[in-house]
């Protein structure tokens, strides 16, 4: 008893430490375009993913009310790889594993996730399935984002772009190098009740990719 | 209590009492013509004066703190300026040990030597030092894309937001009277400022003509003259907490003015070719720290050797 209320302590201690190198390194700054962030509704945040960082930075920017009722998505080879690393995505972060197996999910991981949002959790998703490396914004939806809101249609699906983490951290990198972050969080959508797969998994893709900040033309 | 610490407490009072007077300014403008805040010019002002207030107090404690405080005050703004620019340029994933090293080697080692006062290495470490040895980094991680471009963005953001703004703690280093140091800085700080501020404030009351519409719509003529003129005559009063003369104060204070001015047009034709309208959003009102500070900046480096050469100082 004593030592599971020191582990949560050391635990919420560990993710206000957490959140404030994310800041002190990022001065991360949170943007709404069409979401009232005031507003308490069990969401799915789907987003860019470019580093181990994004879901930190997601939820360093949310209310912190919200922040308790958010859990992160994220893949279990990475998570559960030594003991400091499963104390932050489990205690701290309290992340839903996923197996994976070559980045493909199967149909288990969309029962799983189903399963946290009937339990009242909010979740933050990065449907691209893998980190991203390329020189493309965004990579190809993967279908597992379809089939959740298939399953809790009535749940919000908002898009959130992460902007310039992928500097701050590239995949490989040790040390991050402090940029200024944006994180900007797009109008809510649902899957329409006929929509095919690869009509709603674009639609998603787009909304994603009108957050992404261009150069302003002056 | 020696003179120096007690012009030091003079000047926090004054710009206390400035700072009172805006504020209730500010709060009488509100009350009659924001009480919504509908006004977005006044909010704002509000806003300016309270970011005022909190940068104010910085500095009076830094000062108070003597030359560990104006050290670590001024390197803290460096990495905050660091990033502002950083985050601006081309910089890829290519660069990423080059900014690492920008950040976690050059800024600290740049502040550490005017710690020690180490003159003759200050003011070269990152002209030749780090100019010649920081592209080599980049270079060996083979990325050719856009190569000068990002080399040149990145030694020009470590040239101003390192060793201009480094500047501003070396001033201490010069041979004047003991504890005078951190009132060169605050004399520096308060022209460069003030000159700012009246100068949007005469614009504001007499502007017509604009003297770079595309680069910074704000600045008009009328209020540069009448900016640097007011802000030079202010400077001149402030020769008591200086090493220099009446006259010498009016030189120098014009000096920092010219060199503001400059900082803030330069600075701005850099956002404008980024597409952006402030640097960043640290500074309620204000933008990024380099959009309160792109005037010091200019203004540091020259006012700092203009002094340490005429007073034959240091």
């Amino acid at each position: 008893m004593a030592i599971q209320g020191m582990r949560s302590g050391l635990a919420q201690f560990s993710g206000r430490a957490i959140t404030f190198f994310a800041r002190a390194v990022t001065a991360v700054r949170p943007v709404w375009q069409g979401l009232d962030p005031g507003q308490v509704r069990q969401r799915i945040y789907f987003a860019n993913h470019a580093s181990h960082g994004d879901f930190i930075l997601i939820w360093a920017v949310l209310p912190p009310r919200q922040q308790q009722a958010t859990r992160p998505v994220a893949g279990a080879d990475y998570w559960q790889k030594g003991r400091l690393r499963s104390f932050i995505g489990q205690d701290v972060f309290n992340a839903l594993l996923i197996q994976r197996n070559n980045g493909q999910t199967t149909t288990g991981p969309v029962d799983l996730m189903a399963e946290a949002l009937d339990a009242g959790a909010s979740l933050i998703v990065f449907p691209e399935g893998t980190r991203n490396q390329t020189d493309e914004a965004l990579l190809p939806l993967k279908s597992g984002l379809y089939h959740l809101a298939r399953q809790r249609p009535q749940v919000d699906l908002v898009p959130v772009w992460i902007e310039n983490l992928n500097r701050v951290l590239p995949k490989g990198a040790l040390i991050p190098v402090p940029l200024m972050c944006k994180v900007i969080f797009g109008a809510a959508l649902h899957v329409a009740p006929d929509e095919a797969k690869d009509d709603f998994l674009n639609r998603a893709r787009a909304a994603l990719l009108s957050l992404k900040p261009q150069p302003e033309a002056t | 209590m020696d003179d120096a610490r007690s012009d030091l407490l003079t000047v926090i009072a004054g710009i206390g009492g400035v700072l009172v007077f805006a504020s209730v300014v500010g709060w009488a403008l509100a009350r009659r013509y924001s009480p919504q805040g509908e006004s977005s010019a006044i909010e704002n002002l509000n806003d300016r004066i309270r970011a005022w207030w909190v940068m104010t107090l910085a500095l009076a404690l830094a000062f108070l703190g003597g030359h560990v405080g104006v050290i670590a005050l001024f390197a803290l703004c460096s990495f905050a300026a660091l990033r502002e620019f950083m985050t601006l340029t081309n910089a890829t994933r290519a660069d990423h040990n080059t900014l690492a090293a920008a950040f976690f080697i050059v800024l600290p080692v740049q502040f550490w030597l005017v710690w020690i006062k180490w003159y003759g290495l200050y003011s070269i470490f990152i002209p030749v030092y780090v100019f010649l040895l920081l592209p080599i980094i980049s270079a060996l991680a083979g990325e050719t894309r856009n190569y000068l471009i990002r080399i040149a963005e990145m030694q020009w953001a470590l040239m101003i937001c390192v060793f201009c703004v480094s500047h501003v703690p070396a001033l201490l280093n010069l041979n004047i009277p003991a504890g005078r140091g951190v009132l060169l800085i605050a004399f520096l700080v308060i022209v460069v400022q003030l000159s700012d501020v009246l100068q949007y404030v005469w614009g504001k009351l007499i502007g017509r003509h604009k003297i770079a519409p595309k680069l910074s719509p704000s600045k008009t003529v009328e209020g540069f003259i009448g900016g640097s003129l007011s802000a030079t005559l202010i400077g001149t009063a402030l020769w008591w907490m200086t090493p220099f003369t009446p006259l010498q104060a009016a030189g120098m204070s014009l000096l920092i003015t010219m060199m503001g001015f400059a900082g803030g047009l330069v600075m701005s034709a850099i956002k404008r070719d980024r597409g952006v309208k402030d640097w960043g959003h640290s500074i309620a009102g204000h933008g990024g720290f380099i959009d309160r500070l792109d005037s010091v900046l200019f203004a540091a480096p020259i006012f700092f050797h203009v002094t340490r050469y005429f007073w034959k100082l240091g």
